[in-house]
């Protein structure tokens, strides 16, 4: 029985890649990335980004198509469309990276405890996500905002509130296919502790395709809250939100169609910008598909 | 020779599904037997080797050995100490590994090997100086190049893999090591490998060895003792050798006389079992090997034979067998 190391020379592929440059390398995710960084900082820069006050109403330049002054226009109130899509993008971004975000946690807690915990805590918490998915969305948004009033912590509450449970079934469904994996098993024996083993080895595993969710979600979120500020029960003006920009935009559709145009734009984009970004994340994150990215 | 591990009449039950509602009417749920009167014991240095067909609970009996799966009734112990507490299993659990049928499925698939193979260093606490060297040492005494450290296990091959939970399971230095199937879907030249890594480790560590195979060439190659299950019961345990020679237990003398030959003239007898195994749902009365015995008797059909003593350390199950003369 002799044998050496030299024994198994066949080509050892390149070690792998960090998941960070993974992504850069993948022109998909680095679009994604570039869109979502984009309006991550327009988010955080808005004071100093936009050209004009976005709530300063000047009715003399109402309905101005865009032009050197107003890149994007004027709305029915001229006010500068562009300082208010800048301004917006604070909006939608800060409620719906909020809301995913506290919804991803929670989804992911809840799903591995009903997965790897005791069956009663299991039956009990899938009651929850059944039972609340159950309630049909937009109704549940407008009984619970009549309850609370209108605003963002509303708005944030309502989209957890109707997320965590889908999360939550996701990472329970993934729990439980793998608990039973032969390398869960293994763990066991070698005396990994349960805590190690969520840790470890479920959660690594069950995270990649809730963080693929997470971020193709945001943009639905998005959507949600531009429907419900398009409702007038999200967030009420002056304020500006994408979703109220289309509003008022949709209303003057006819005189100014640039309005609607202007305020899709962003919405659009940063909708692209997530799912490239999500779907990139979950090849990065994924070391099987290393392989198949590296070629 | 000191017993490493010692089972005593030890059953596993595993409840049938739906066991919610006679619980709920307070009957007791149906129960599936899968594990029944495995008496056994494993000496220290020794190798054992568990043999039965798909389904007979050799994988079974190896996962209840160390409390992955609960036991009914019957006693456990591991160098004296009695195991059922947690706690028993957590200590013991140092003390032996388990390597599973599929390598590279029982590897935890986002973590490197060099990870990998310095796990149980890290989850019993013991010292292991630098991971990365400790890593190199590990792979370099199962014969895989220390590069093999930043690989995932989905790029290693089935050889390479085996070695890999080889280096695992020998980290802390185990006194008894239970390997299911460590030659399946290994070509032949690696599966030499892996014997005689096994085999040479075993004799400069003094460990002691459960093999479960279907592989009776390779049991009857490196066992000291043997042991045959069917339908979850031990129907013959002894010394490899004597038990190849002469086979006491109708079941074995069919199993033996079933492995292929490698010479293509040479006519089988037709000791060749005939049918399938029977349902753990509705074991045969009597001898449960009745059903598919070429020698079974009326006495056989109604009567479950207990172990008979055919020599110190070797028992068969069958009312036929006879004591070796002295």
């Amino acid at each position: 029985m002799s044998f050496a190391a030299e024994e198994i020379t066949e080509e050892l592929p390149p070690p792998g890649r960090s998941a960070l440059g993974q992504l850069l390398r993948d022109p998909m995710g680095m679009t994604g990335a570039i869109l979502v960084i984009t309006f991550i900082i327009l988010a955080i820069f808005a004071p100093l980004l936009a050209p004009y006050d976005p709530i300063h109403i000047d009715v003399r330049h109402k309905f101005q198509p865009p032009n050197l002054a107003h890149w994007a226009g004027t709305d029915q109130l001229g006010r500068d469309m562009l300082s208010r899509l800048i301004w917006g993008a604070r909006v939608a971004l800060g409620i719906s990276m909020t809301a995913t975000g506290i919804a991803g946690v929670l989804g992911l807690l809840l799903g591995l405890v009903a997965g790897f915990g005791p069956r009663w805590l299991d039956a009990v918490l899938v009651l929850f996500f059944d039972s609340f998915s159950s309630l049909p969305m937009i109704m549940f948004a407008l009984a619970v905002i009549t309850v609370l009033g209108p605003g963002i912590p509303t708005l944030i509450l309502v989209i957890v509130l109707v997320s965590v449970p889908g999360y939550g079934r996701l990472i329970r469904a993934q729990t439980l296919a793998l608990k039973g994996a032969d390398y869960i098993q293994a763990e066991r024996t070698i005396g990994a502790s349960s805590a190690r083993i969520i840790l470890r080895h479920l959660l690594p595993n069950v995270v990649g395709p809730l963080v693929i969710l997470l971020s193709m979600d945001i943009p639905v979120v998005i959507m949600l809250e531009a429907g419900l500020s398009y409702l007038n029960l999200g967030v009420g003006p002056p304020t500006p939100s994408w979703g109220n920009i289309l509003y008022d935009g949709y209303t003057s559709l006819r005189s100014a169609p640039y309005m609607v145009i202007a305020a899709g734009i962003p919405l659009v984009l940063c909708t692209l910008g997530f799912t490239f970004l999500g779907e990139g994340l979950r090849d990065a994150l994924d070391p099987k598909l290393k392989l198949r990215a590296a070629r | 020779m000191t017993a490493v591990f010692d089972i005593e009449a030890l059953q596993v039950d595993l409840p049938l599904g739906g066991a919610l509602w006679p619980r709920l009417i307070g009957k007791a749920a149906p129960r599936l037997n899968i594990l029944s009167d495995i008496t056994l014991s494993i000496a220290s240095g020794e190798s054992l080797g568990l043999v039965g067909e798909s389904g007979s609970g050799k994988t079974t009996l190896a996962r209840a050995m160390l409390g992955l799966m609960p036991a009914s009734s019957g006693t456990m112990r591991f160098e004296g100490a009695p195991l059922g507490s947690r706690a028993s299993f957590t200590a013991l659990r140092r003390q032996t590994a388990l390597m599973f049928q599929d390598p590279v499925a029982s590897l935890s698939p986002r973590m490197r090997v060099g990870a990998l193979v310095t796990e149980p260093f890290v989850i019993h606490r013991e010292p292991m100086g630098n991971r990365r060297e400790r890593a190199r040492e590990l792979l370099e005494t199962v014969g895989l190049p220390a590069a093999i450290a930043e690989r995932f296990p989905h790029e290693l091959s089935g050889g390479q893999a085996r070695r890999v939970c080889v280096a695992r399971a020998l980290a802390l230095t185990p006194r008894l090591v239970l390997a299911d199937e460590p030659t399946a879907g290994l070509d032949v030249s690696v599966q030499g490998e892996v014997l005689n890594l096994m085999s040479g480790l075993r004799d400069r560590l003094n460990l002691s060895f459960m093999i479960i195979s279907h592989n009776l060439a390779m049991v009857r190659h490196v066992t000291d003792r043997i042991a045959i299950m069917y339908l979850g019961r031990l129907v013959e345990s002894g010394p490899t050798a004597q038990v190849f020679a002469n086979p006491r237990h109708p079941y074995t003398a069919s199993l033996i006389a079933a492995e292929p030959h490698p010479d293509p003239r040479r006519r089988r007898d037709d000791l060749a079992i005939k049918g399938e195994i029977p349902s753990l749902l509705q074991r045969p009365a009597g001898c449960e090997f009745h059903t598919r015995c070429p020698r079974a008797t009326d006495r056989c059909r109604v009567e479950p034979p207990a172990l008979r003593a055919i020599a110190p350390g070797w028992q068969a199950r069958c009312h036929l067998a006879e004591p070796e003369p002295t």
